[in-house]
């Protein structure tokens, strides 16, 4: 039986591991290779590396790690952070990596999904999506009445927006606002050749208050292609909740792990003993 | 590289040949050799890919299109002519096969099989993920627990037929692994497939 994934994620600064809340205060959590091989050892079913600095300094650096991970770990692991082209996947894909993922370089540029998936097959193309709640606008009703007062009878007009909190799909980390609904955005990237979904919801990530279960639920249960669910791990039950309320296929947390709130092996343990299919 | 020399390097070592040819993502398979202290030759050549003592066939991607490159290097004659002992993993397993419904594609038939696209239904398609193995008949499986689990990723299978030495349920019941004379085949990425899928390749080295 296929079974659900769980899946340590690794922030990368100049070749550290770092993770903090909401992407702020980074905290020195460890050697990257060290740290993913112990995950790989204690049943990590996957690995991401996302390299929070991205710049161009840091691409040799980047490389370097990739090589090291693949020559110490052997489970699939992605590497993520910084994207946008087909030398910038072939470098990382020869140095070891088993996928990449991309965020706001396919929002700026959709068409790099299927760039991506033509040259190097949909299995190896994640998709990662930022998405918050905010408030936006949905239609500008328009009234018009005659008024009538003490000058006569004028014809008012007003106009009042509809406001509606929808999943936007945010860049740069979270920060910055785009057009797209994340619905919507993830069912492009499915139609484009994206092989994964990985859905990060900035409200709950660094809260430990649970996974987003209903918008992760709907974007998996509309997509043919898996979801790993991110954001707002903060307990065992939280993962059964994801896995089940929330329809996720794999689940994805990063501090839990690296400060041992949380073990793997007895995340799992405890997730099998709750009737999931789960590898041990 | 001057052959004779490089013969007489390897004479007392087995050669082992990656067969290079487009097929996506194979960097694993050369990381999980060299993590089990294996060393290899990466090439498209036939004369080297004849004199290896193995043969590995990996593949990710679109079974077309590497079917078109295997057919414009002439390793389409070369692949089901080989003796040695072949083992052809994910696409190199579909391409193993006689037809893929992926593309509709003519491959090199050495397993008298076709592969099919999973039925759509209540599952998702790609199957991707670690799923377990069952009836284990392959020498390659040696030493494994009965139900191991290993890393998929494929939205086409081949069903399970008489060559079948290892199987896995996803919709429907499929092959995880195909064996036929020299000609050894897995499904799912023994490269990164944990310590399972390293004694896998391990065994298939150690075959004689």
């Amino acid at each position: 039986m296929l079974t659900k994934r769980i899946i340590p994620c690794l922030d990368i600064k100049d070749g550290r591991t770092v993770k903090g809340t909401n992407f702020v205060n980074l905290r020195d959590a460890g050697d990257p290779v060290e740290l993913g091989a112990l995950y790989a050892e204690q049943g990590a079913d996957e690995l991401v590396f996302l390299d929070i600095t991205a710049t161009v300094d840091n691409r040799k650096t980047l490389i370097d790690l990739v090589r090291n991970v693949a020559q110490h770990v052997n489970i699939p692991f992605t590497v993520g952070g910084g994207i946008s082209s087909i030398e910038d996947v072939s470098a990382l894909l020869n140095a070891g990596a088993d996928k990449i993922s991309i965020n706001s370089s396919a929002v700026r540029r959709p068409e790099l999904i299927d760039e991506l998936a033509l040259n190097f097959g949909s299995q190896c193309i994640i998709v990662a999506i930022d998405t918050r709640e905010i408030s936006v606008p949905i239609e500008t009703i328009s009234h018009q009445e005659n008024v009538t007062g003490r000058f006569g009878t004028e014809r008012i007009s007003t106009h009042d927006q509809k406001l509606m909190t929808e999943h936007i799909v945010h860049t740069h980390g979270g920060r910055k606002p785009t057009e797209l609904r994340t619905l919507a955005w993830a069912q492009e990237a499915q139609e484009r050749g994206a092989g994964e979904i990985l859905l990060t919801s900035m409200d709950a990530d660094g809260t430990k208050a649970g996974f987003a279960l209903d918008l992760t639920s709907t974007v998996s249960g509309a997509l043919s292609i898996p979801v790993i669910a991110s954001g707002g791990a903060g307990s065992m039950e939280h993962f059964q909740q994801v896995f089940t309320t929330g329809k996720a296929d794999a689940g994805l947390a990063a501090s839990i792990f690296h400060f041992r709130e949380i073990g793997i092996p007895n995340l799992k343990n405890y997730l099998k003993d709750q009737g999931l299919p789960i590898r041990i | 590289m001057n052959r004779a020399f490089f013969i007489h390097s390897l004479s007392n070592e087995m050669k082992t040949v990656i067969i290079k040819y487009n097929a996506g993502n194979v960097q694993s398979v050369r990381y999980a050799l060299e993590r089990i202290g294996a060393s290899y030759l990466w090439t498209d050549d036939e004369q080297e890919i004849r004199t290896a003592d193995k043969v590995i066939f990996p593949g990710v991607g679109e079974a077309s299109t590497a079917m078109a490159y295997l057919r414009e290097k002439g390793l389409d004659k070369v692949i089901p002519t080989l003796t040695q002992p072949v083992l052809g993993t994910c696409v190199g397993m579909q391409l193993m096969c006689r037809f893929s419904e992926e593309n509709n594609t003519q491959a090199l038939g050495i397993f008298p099989v076709d592969v099919k696209r999973f039925p759509s239904g209540s599952l998702k398609v790609p199957h991707v993920g670690w799923n377990n193995l069952y009836d284990l008949k392959s020498p390659l499986t040696k030493g494994l627990t009965e139900n191991p689990f290993v890393y998929f990723v494929h939205s086409y299978a081949a069903p399970v037929n008489e060559y079948t030495v290892a199987s896995c349920d996803y919709v429907v019941p499929f092959s995880a692994m195909l064996h036929k004379d020299n000609f050894y085949a897995a499904q799912f990425h023994a490269e990164i497939s944990g310590k399972e899928g390293q004694t896998i390749l391990e065994n298939f080295l150690a075959l004689s």
